[in-house]
């Protein structure tokens, strides 16, 4: 994969888009686009597509636009307009090289993040407007080739890193087994039917992160929770199928999700500190399927310890001194609204908390989000040179005294740590678990 | 599912055993995991942790002879034998009860029975070679991926989702080529498919059906390795009707989910959702989990919708053994109840699990839960039993009787107790 300087913009070389521009004709992308236009273009694309005056207020919420130094193509009404206007105006008569620049805005331009819609005087949902676009590629094979990989990952495993059935059980037993060091008692229940609560994670937590899940079950085993995870596909939350426009596997993927959480009989599904898959499971795979919320009620971690902590059965033993700041990530803040329980949170486990500006639903994305950073290392460096305003920000805080950046968020952790390393930020990423392992009482 | 076989020869006469005094159990271990019960309710056990610091099975309150770093899964066969996967020296097996097999594997995994006394099948993996083991026995192939064991109701005949092509990681023009199929008893299937997922047995567990996907656009139901003509945008589990063979699967077609038979639309009805389809036992009806619309939930037999629709979620549909009515576990509001024949039970709990139905189809009992308190609903009304733990209610074979399995007592008093009641003496 290389890079060719080109105006008016570096094309990225990626094997997904370009193998996959290749088998397209003409033919073959008009009558997909003209099917997909009639069959899911409904009143929600024409609406948004129609309403657009081109205002450019939308402009300044963006931050690929902010970080590359105002030019317009990063803007989001740019991106709509140069993504996918053309495809609704020559209802489809667009080239193959049309598509691969389509493709390349839709999947590594746009965070999905919705900031925007906020700035936007109509409210008009540019990052379903980039969905669509992915969509349609996805519809005419042409999906970057990393985010295409992971969602085969998925497809063949239900998660969304090629783990085995017994690799998964395997690490579970490996994570009790290095928790009972320090709590000798301590269990991870497995497939126990009728338990309170389905504690789900995503993929990347037993291939890389598996501390996260021996912290985890430390948290469920003080907090004396009835808790199961599931020794069956089923158990990953994460959907990299909702960012490659692959509907048909988002449905099946929830379905596969909830159904383990109704298998096992459990209350409520607690899932692990990931932003995407909130978005997954609790507002775009459940209604695919039918469901207006979740069919199993679903529970952020932040909204778990939050929990854990007002219904002291978890206690703090000593707070976390190193002074921290908040990354709110899109997902759970401007579409899940946890960002005062995240302060809440912070407040109860840490000594000394400093603000990020903007803040809140305010804030500004990782740059890894919706599915970018799953694009891969061909568009490492477009991300991080389109994350400078997350840069600023993040050094903003650092100047204030923060050392640590608590991101409850897998995908943000990569963003800001890649951020962090290209900018030489003097801040070190945490999980919120992170911190609440580290404070409370253990022994309590 | 298994299921028990004879039951015949069970104890049905009427009263109630205390098998075992868990309280006891739990000053004994320091170390005590939720117990099982068998199907006919003689015989409780659990993980416990011995004084030696490793891993027991106590049953009835009696350990296992054999210790073991490690044990899960501890479930009991339809014919009462209680069954775990075992570890010693970083290799597993499965121990039956009590005796482990001979044969041990690097991992054991996804346990499965064939009902009465049918074998015990598990997945297992060693040196990298991925086989189902019925009885001790591996499938003479092994594969370098295996997914999604199922087995034939009688436990005769296993089958599992395996790579049938290697393809380097991140190749994924050589992934839509196709690398999966299915392995029935070990021997693959001729064709291979972009993706393979929920497969059904027939019911003598001599063919076998299965959702794939044979590019990433087009969804169909393959009957033992051969596709249907027709493809479809999204496809869910099939099954066999047990009276024409015939294959019936959930399928997406334009205006919405309906009903597939052997490739062709067989429902004339459309739904915003189809999630699960039943055949009653003679093949006559068949009844789905569906969606009228966006955030409805109801049931359709034989593409007749019931009246009633739950906002939030149906699970664990059932036909009655004569195929006349179906029972299902419904949430609505948040809060769960029994449904027959579209009408509700006039009780709200926290969680319910599948109804059951007596042999004769007259009654349907059902176990709920409500406050962390277990409770035994028949005909829509609760009996006067109240549990710490329970399992599903079992009724004898002709009907006249039912056997309720629960744990009840006071914290200090926790014991196990099996009753049997005449359907004419319940205690509502």
């Amino acid at each position: 994969m290389t890079h060719r300087p080109e105006q008016p913009y570096e094309i990225i070389s990626d094997i997904g888009v370009e193998k996959g521009a290749e088998k397209l004709t003409p033919e073959r992308i008009r009558e997909v686009i003209r099917r997909y236009l009639e069959e899911e273009g409904g009143a929600r694309l024409r609406v948004y597509a129609d309403t657009c005056v081109h205002c450019g207020l939308c402009s300044d919420a963006c931050h690929f636009f902010l970080s590359n130094d105002r030019e317009p193509r990063f803007s989001p009404a740019g991106k709509v307009k140069q993504a996918l206007l053309p495809i609704l105006r020559k209802k489809g008569d667009v080239s193959a090289d049309f598509i691969k620049r389509a493709t390349e805005i839709a999947f590594t331009e746009c965070n999905l993040c919705r900031r925007c819609v906020m700035y936007c005087p109509f409210g008009i949902d540019v990052a379903y407007l980039m969905l669509f676009v992915r969509r349609l590629s996805h519809k005419l094979g042409v999906v970057p080739q990393y985010i295409q990989d992971t969602a085969h990952s998925h497809a063949a495993t239900m998660n969304q890193m090629w783990v085995r059935e017994d690799e998964w059980i395997d690490t579970l037993h490996w994570q009790e087994e290095e928790a009972r060091e320090e709590i000798p008692n301590l269990r991870i229940p497995l497939e126990k039917e009728g338990a309170e609560i389905f504690y789900s994670v995503i993929g990347p937590e037993p291939k890389f992160r598996a501390q996260l899940i021996y912290q985890a079950a430390v948290i469920m085993n003080v907090a004396g929770q009835d808790w199961t995870m599931p020794a069956t596909p089923g158990w990953d939350n994460s959907d990299m199928c909702m960012y490659t426009g692959d509907e048909e596997m988002v449905a099946r993927l929830k379905k596969k999700h909830f159904e383990t959480a109704m298998r096992l009989k459990t209350k409520r599904i607690v899932m692990g500190e990931c932003g995407h898959a909130f978005r997954s499971v609790h507002d775009v795979g459940n209604r695919f399927l039918g469901w207006k919320m979740a069919p199993v009620p679903v529970t952020h971690a932040i909204e778990f310890y939050s929990e854990l902590f007002q219904s002291r059965k978890l206690r703090v033993k000593r707070k976390y001194d190193i002074p921290v700041t908040l990354h709110d990530p899109c997902n759970v803040v401007r579409g899940g609204g946890l960002h005062e329980l995240a302060r809440y949170v912070i407040h109860e486990t840490c000594s000394r908390f400093v603000e990020m500006h903007p803040n809140r639903e305010h804030n500004y994305c990782c740059g890894a989000g919706g599915g970018v950073i799953n694009c891969g290392p061909p568009y490492t460096h477009k991300r991080v040179v389109g994350s400078r305003v997350k840069a600023e920000q993040l050094a903003e805080a650092a100047a204030k005294g923060a050392r640590v950046v608590i991101a409850p968020c897998h995908n943000c952790h990569g963003g800001l740590e890649d951020i962090i390393k290209h900018y030489g930020l003097d801040l070190e990423v945490k999980f919120l678990g992170d911190i609440v392992y580290a404070s409370i009482d253990k022994e309590g | 599912m298994a299921t028990s076989g004879d039951m015949s020869h069970w104890d049905w006469n009427i009263g109630k055993k205390v098998i075992a005094d868990l309280h006891q159990w739990r000053k004994s271990f320091e170390w005590l995991e939720e117990p099982y019960v068998s199907p006919d309710g003689e015989t409780i056990a659990a993980v416990v942790r011995t004084k030696d610091g490793m891993f027991s099975v106590c049953v009835n309150g009696d350990l296992w002879e054999t210790r073991s770093d490690k044990i899960w899964s501890l479930r009991f066969s339809p014919d009462n034998r209680p069954a775990a996967f075992v570890s010693n020296q970083g290799l597993w097996t499965i121990a039956v009860g009590g005796r482990p097999w001979l044969n041990t594997y690097e991992f054991v995994w996804d346990l499965h029975f064939g009902e009465g006394g049918g074998p015990v099948i598990v997945a297992a993996v060693n040196k990298g070679r991925y086989v189902a083991v019925s009885d001790g026995v591996p499938w003479s192939q092994g594969y370098s991926f295996m997914t999604g064991l199922v087995v034939s109701d009688d436990g005769g005949h296993s089958a599992a989702v395996v790579q049938s092509a290697a393809f380097n990681p991140g190749d994924i023009f050589a992934f839509q080529k196709g690398c999966y199929t299915v392995a029935v008893d070990g021997r693959p299937w001729d064709r291979s498919f972009v993706n393979v997922w929920e497969m059904s047995f027939n019911p003598d567990g001599t063919r076998l059906a299965a959702e794939v996907r044979t590019t990433l656009y087009d969804y169909t139901i393959a009957v033992d390795g051969r596709p249907w003509d027709r493809s479809f945008s999204s496809v869910w589990q099939p099954k066999f009707n047990p009276a024409d063979g015939s294959v019936t699967a959930p399928v997406k077609v334009k205006g919405g989910w309906t009903l597939a038979r052997d490739g062709e639309v067989f429902w004339d009805q459309r739904f915003c959702q189809l999630l699960h389809h039943y055949h009653s036992p003679d093949g006559s009806a068949v009844a789905a989990i569906v969606a009228p619309e966006f955030a409805r939930w109801s049931v359709a037999v034989n593409g007749l919708l019931w009246p009633k629709t739950f906002n939030h979620l149906i699970t664990d549909l059932t036909f009655s053994p004569d195929g006349k009515h179906v029972a299902c576990a419904a949430r609505k509001d948040g809060r769960w109840t029994i449904a027959v024949d579209g009408l509700c039970w006039d009780l709200a709990f926290d969680m319910a699990w599948t109804p059951v139905f007596s042999p004769d189809s007259c009654h349907v009992a059902a176990k709920v839960e409500k406050a962390g308190r277990f409770f035994i609903l028949v005909d829509g009304r609760p009996l006067k039993l109240e549990f710490a733990g329970a399992w599903n209610p079992v009724f004898s074979p002709d009907g006249c009787k039912l056997m309720i399995r629960g744990i009840g007592g006071s914290e200090k008093e926790l014991s196990y107790c099996r009753y049997v009641f005449d359907m004419s003496g319940l205690p509502v």
